[in-house]
């Protein structure tokens, strides 16, 4: 083995990770920072991913066509988010609790459900091929660039003026720092908190899309490796700010890319110990970098 | 003396035992509950084109309907008591623990690893195991408790992440360093000596782990209910602030109550390997630890409520086989079923009582 392409080739692969496997954590996350942002936290985000993976998958083999599989991932992301949004709205139900219910059963649909999809190829979602001027296969593999990526970046400004710059955002802000504020201001808490919740279940959808539609591209039920959940943390680390999503979700793709980047490289001893560095990362920053600040008032989290 | 009489039954019914109209009330919530449950579950099976009462009639044959499916209820029934016993615990002391899945692997592994080295011991090797495995199950779901007092890390979030770090030490460990050689295509440790396995009650074909799992529900309900330390977890829990108030070691307890339960979970672990696998190998991450949350939510936290529930939950997981095999039903049929009841069980009571407060409004009495 050749020590010059091993070289490049680890930190080549962990750049394409950041991209590649960043794209699910970006979208997810930045569903649950919107949840968040309205007040509540959602670990059901889990389920929708899996449940958005399995609908695009199986949307796009029954329609032949990844964008009618990725409309299928949105509408079944909200509607599970939707749900939470609507369980929570009754007295005395724990958020995380709920959250916890709606993984199992988003998980145990779209196992029961996506049986049949297991088998047969799905059309792809196209990616830009940035990396066509050079004759390094790991160049172009690694400026292969998924077409959701862009469609986050977008979503993050979005957010972003969302959040700062319209009446909407502002009264979810209200409504997820001091619930009390809001009923004084007479704002429609219940329908904030629903909108906030259902296009956060969509943006977890589209994240399962990115899943089984681009990388790795399959449908089966080992596909979500907790991304979901590791949404929670990522928004802990990115305080409730949009564009800090993009950064953690970067962060986290490639740290995930670091087990399979070493294995290829010829480091097999510790795979396993190396797959476990997003979860690991995740612990530290909540354990070590957990200042509370920009948190919202109204979350469980934060008391 | 007939109005003194009919005074004191007056008085009785207003005011009949509270305890025992508490423990009806959530029994009757949770009836509700499972009625709801099977209602979604059956509607849903509806809408698959599948005919939900012979769903239901094969759910009960696989779970309850003879010996040996009794057996294959009992048998998960064991390792789930102990499980749920890491999620009440915890709850008791206020926090909500989902990754009891982790202590299970680490005191399954520690158990199997320790075992090996045994033989020589005779009966008395499962005594050091069970210690091996309660402690570094105690150890881990502690771990979760320190990180939540200590640096203020969110206990669900920080167990289920602790559970993804053990699969990956334990896959780590089973595939490296403590692997049996001879263990070709299921990497495994090296198989425990006679002696360090636990054996079945009488011919019963169910092994002595479920006689561990009821003793450790029944101590946790007198240690919750019957003791000082068990009341002080309650205040604690129910409002740390007055507990902190009257100088309770809120943070001390929570952590302790942590460790019990991972205690208990490691202990499942260690069940399952010395009764059922016989060394630690990717056999033993069956999902254990996450099913206990749903038994835990159903029991309402009760440690003897957890006694039925466990054979309910085991027997819905013991008659999967029997479904996909019959009926051609996908095997994640029964994580549906789990997934309506944890959410039915969430959402009865609220739902039941604003639909009561409602029917009340509108017909003033």
């Amino acid at each position: 083995m050749s020590a010059d392409v091993d070289l490049w080739a680890v930190p080549l692969a962990v750049f394409a990770g950041a991209i590649r496997a960043g794209s699910p954590f970006l979208f997810v996350s930045l569903g649950e920072c919107l949840t968040e942002r309205g007040g509540r936290i959602n670990l059901g985000l889990e389920g929708a991913l899996v449940m958005g993976a399995m609908s695009a998958y199986g949307g796009a083999v029954l329609s032949g066509s990844p964008w009618l599989g990725l409309l299928a991932a949105i509408v079944a992301g909200g509607l599970l988010g939707l749900l939470h949004g609507l369980i929570c709205s009754l007295p005395r139900v724990n958020d995380i609790a709920v959250g916890i219910g709606l993984m199992l059963l988003g998980i145990g649909l779209a196992f029961f459900l996506g049986k049949p999809f297991i088998q047969p190829r799905a059309p792809g979602l196209p990616a830009f091929e940035l990396g066509a001027w050079s004759s390094n296969p790991l160049v172009r593999e690694a400026l292969r660039i998924n077409v959701l990526f862009p469609l986050g970046l977008a979503a993050c400004a979005l957010m972003h003026l969302a959040l700062t710059r319209t009446r909407w955002g502002l009264a979810l802000r209200c409504v997820g720092d001091s619930q009390d504020t809001a009923r004084a201001l007479g704002l429609p808490i219940l329908r904030l908190r629903l909108s906030a919740t259902a296009l956060g279940g969509a943006l977890a959808g589209i994240g399962g899309a990115s899943l089984s539609l681009f990388y790795p591209g399959s449908w089966n039920e080992g596909l979500s490796s907790g991304q979901g959940l590791m949404a929670v943390a990522l928004v802990v680390f990115a305080r409730w700010q949009p564009w800090r999503c993009l950064y953690a979700a970067l962060l986290f793709g490639g740290a995930g890319a670091l087990g399979p980047a070493l294995q290829a490289a010829g480091v097999t001893g510790a795979y396993h110990l190396f797959n476990a560095a997003p979860y690991v990362l995740t612990l530290a920053l909540m354990a070590f970098a957990s200042e509370r600040t920009g948190a919202p008032g109204e979350l469980r989290l934060s008391r | 003396m007939s109005a003194t009489s009919a005074s004191a039954v007056a008085v009785l019914r207003a005011a009949p035992d509270p305890r025992l109209a508490a423990a009806l009330r959530a029994l009757a919530g949770t009836v509700g509950a499972l009625a709801l449950a099977a209602l979604l579950f059956g509607a849903f099976l509806v809408a698959a084109g599948h005919d939900p009462l012979a769903v239901y009639a094969l759910l009960w044959k696989g779970a309850f309907g003879s010996a040996f499916a009794w057996q294959n209820t009992l048998l998960r029934a064991a390792p789930l008591m102990l499980t749920a016993l890491c999620v009440v615990l915890p709850a008791r002391a206020g926090l909500i623990v989902i990754g009891g899945e982790g202590a299970v692997l680490m005191g399954g592994l520690a158990a199997a690893a320790l075992g090996v080295h045994l033989g020589g011991l005779g009966g008395m090797a499962l005594l050091p195991m069970a210690l091996a495995g309660a402690l570094a199950g105690g150890v881990w779901i502690g771990l979760v408790g320190l990180l939540r007092e200590r640096r203020g890390v969110n206990e669900a979030i920080g167990s289920l992440l602790l559970a993804y770090i053990a699969a990956a030490l334990f896959k780590h460990l089973v595939e490296g360093p403590l692997r049996d050689p001879a263990s070709l295509n299921k990497p495994s440790t090296p198989a425990l000596p006679d002696a360090a396995r636990l054996g079945e009650l009488a011919g019963s074909g169910v092994h002595a782990g479920l006689v561990i799992g009821v003793l450790a529900c029944v101590l946790a309900h007198l240690l919750i209910h019957h003791t000082p330390w068990g009341f002080g977890l309650k205040v604690a829990g129910g409002n740390p602030r007055a507990g902190r108030m009257v100088g309770l070691p809120v943070g001390r307890l929570a952590i302790a109550a942590c460790g019990l339960g991972g205690a208990a979970a490691g202990l499942a672990g260690m069940i399952e390997v010395a009764a059922v696998h016989g060394a630690a190998n990717s056999a033993l991450a069956a999902g254990y630890g996450y099913a206990g949350i749903l038994v835990a939510f159903v029991a309402r936290q009760q440690p003897l409520a957890i006694l039925p529930t466990a054979l309910l939950v085991g027997g819905v997981a013991a008659s999967g086989g029997l479904l996909q095999r019959r009926l051609g039903l996908p095997d994640a049929t029964v994580n549906v079923l789990q997934g309506f009841l944890f959410l039915s069980i969430l959402v009865a009571e609220p739902l039941f009582q604003a639909v009561a407060q409602r029917i009340r409004r509108r017909r003033p009495r």
